[in-house]
């Protein structure tokens, strides 16, 4: 990728993920409110710039709270999510894969058929059912995100192993009385951790959406935290009469994944150059 | 032949009884089963007796083999919340799903197909970047945001509600719904299409294709068109799983009355017998996709019959 310029689309889409990590973690500063302080006297004002409160800069919700200070740590929350819970995944999915490759025999069938039935379960169904059983909390939630795509590292990282196990530098490190651990850690993992970094920057706008969508559904992250899914839910019965309230979160998510997405296939370009999207 | 439809069918059934033993033992060790699965407001002695007759007092291995047995039978306990059976319930809400999955796959299926096809076709033009542009969109785009937007678009230019319950029977109703829910597989497929196409119109029979003189269409479609479809049936596969996840929250934002509303509707009041005869049918459903396609590439993919 040497020689040519990083594309205008992918410099926005870093702006725009810096705009948000900023948000995130200073959005606060920007309002006197904390993000639960109802006001039964601002309830549902517009932003400021379409004829609302300038102590209120994006408006406020049906309870009177600030959505700027709610959607700062929304987005906080979503963050959170999505990269420790895309992490989990990757990290399990790729040991596990690993896992298989080396040991073979019982090992390897287990794994194997827990990936086939991973992948013939979507995450948010296995995700809904837990939480039919359990009492959710922001940990149980951001495991269950962290199960998103463990299946998919799994399979390539399994299938990297195989053929890393049959390349000369492998067989000389094992001649030479390597440790397992070590030829699989500390030889084969750094030769073939490309393959789970690409796909990590496929998942992780996965998550994000995952995290939103569950959080829409009033079954994410729950009150009194928030996320930007739970904000559009609180808005989405006020569509003609706040729109501030779906717009602004809604926007976010959309922005926020495309941003990764634009980033993620330059990424991919780069670490991969076999995948280059010429084809 | 023969082993390869065997070992396929065999990891279908593995797959499928895994999946309803980690169900099991998930429901025996997070509560009383009985409670859950009995009907509503049952007496204690109905609940004793369901707990009986689940042989919860038996030893763990017994009580496995009579879960098994009663699945077999077409036993998957009762809603908690309306007394029915969960099969039940399940079979009022599936046409209705069933109508906006298969309405949402056959557009995003058709319109990716035909954009991926344009967009190869007219490589490195300002309609090939329109096309990746639009995928990268669809992709990114969350379908509850998109489902709201298309509901505003309804109410403020055309005057009308375009949520599903009030009037699921006519033919329109599911098209705004179908569309939401088949945006991101469209994208997938169109991208996917011009990939495979573009890989494939590079293979050398191609070339001796043109060599001999095929004209351009036929070399499209008799020669290109088989080869590049292979792996797209594998992505079709694939995207059923989205597309199931994906009618979740579509069916909750459009007010449609199928089983993704029902499943949240269930998780909401911790309708277990319901919650865990949907999480049943979907495993089936993508174990039975994912074998269908293992065949399809049979009859597509003469290497395979070779084996």
């Amino acid at each position: 990728m040497s020689g040519t310029s990083m594309p205008l689309a992918v410099k926005l889409s870093f702006a725009f993920i810096a705009c948000f990590v900023l948000i995130a973690l200073f959005g606060e500063l920007l309002s006197p409110h904390g993000y639960r302080d109802t006001s039964l006297l601002h309830r549902l004002l517009p932003p400021s710039f379409a004829g609302g409160d300038s102590q209120y800069l994006l408006g406020t919700d049906a309870k009177g709270r600030d959505l700027l200070v709610r959607l700062s740590i929304g987005a906080r929350i979503t963050l959170i999510v999505a990269i420790v819970g895309t992490l989990i995944g990757a990290v399990l999915g790729s040991l596990l894969g690993i896992l298989a490759a080396a040991r073979r025999g019982a090992v390897e069938t287990v794994i194997v058929a827990a990936i086939d039935v991973q992948a013939s379960l979507p995450i948010i169904v296995v995700a809904l059912f837990v939480l039919a059983m359990f009492d959710n909390s922001f940990t149980l939630f951001l495991l269950l995100i962290g199960l998103t795509g463990w299946e998919v590292y799994g399979r390539l990282m399994r299938g990297a192993t195989l053929s890393a196990k049959e390349h000369g530098y492998v067989i000389a490190v094992r001649a030479l009385g390597a440790s397992p651990v070590r030829i699989y850690l500390g030889h084969i993992l750094p030769n073939i951790v490309n393959i789970a970094l690409v796909q990590f920057t496929i998942n992780l706008p996965l998550t994000v959406l995952l995290e939103t969508a569950l959080s829409f559904l009033g079954l994410g992250v729950q009150p009194p935290l928030t996320s930007l899914g739970q904000i559009m839910n609180e808005g989405r019965d006020r569509l003609l009469t706040a729109w501030w309230l779906t717009a602004f979160p809604g926007a976010t998510i959309f922005l926020l994944a495309l941003s990764i997405s634009l980033v993620g296939d330059w990424l991919r370009d780069i670490l991969d150059p076999t995948l280059r999207s010429e084809s | 032949m023969t082993s390869y439809v065997l070992l396929k069918l065999g990891r279908a059934a593995v797959t499928l009884l895994i999946t309803v033993t980690l169900v099991f033992l998930f429901i025996r060790f997070s509560g009383d089963p009985a409670a859950a699965l009995a009907p509503p407001d049952a007496p204690q002695e109905v609940i004793d007796q369901y707990a009986k007759a689940m042989g919860l007092d038996r030893p763990l291995w017994q009580q496995y083999a009579g879960y098994i047995g009663g699945i077999l039978q077409g036993d998957f306990g009762y809603s908690i919340h309306t007394g029915k059976p969960a099969l039940t319930l399940f079979a009022e809400r599936l046409p209705a799903t069933l109508r906006l999955g298969g309405t949402a796959l056959l557009i995003a299926l058709v319109s990716g197909v035909l954009l991926g096809t344009v967009a190869a076709l007219n490589r490195r033009t300002p309609l090939d970047q329109f096309v990746m542009a639009l995928s990268v969109f669809a992709f990114a785009m969350p379908n509850f945001l998109f489902g709201l937007i298309l509901i505003l678009t309804g109410a403020l230019v055309f005057n009308t509600y375009l949520g599903g319950a009030s009037n699921a029977g006519s033919w329109t109703a599911v098209l705004p719904p179908a569309i939401t829910l088949g945006l991101a597989a469209m994208g997938s497929f169109a991208r996917f299409t011009r990939s495979s196409l573009l890989e494939t119109v590079n293979k050398p029979f191609m070339r001796a294709a043109e060599a001999r003189g095929v004209p351009f269409r036929r070399r499209l479609v008799r020669h290109a068109a088989p080869n590049a479809a292979i792996p797209l049936v594998t992505l079709i596969g694939l995207s059923l799983g989205a597309l199931i996840a994906g009618s979740v929250v579509t069916e909750q934002v459009f007010a449609w009355p199928g089983v993704g509303q029902l499943l949240v509707r269930s998780v909401a009041t911790r309708d277990i017998a319901t919650v865990q005869f949907i999480v049943f049918a979907v495993a089936f459903t993508m174990v039975v996709a994912n074998f269908t396609v293992d065949m399809l590439y049979l009859v597509i993919d003469p290497r395979i019959r070779a084996k």
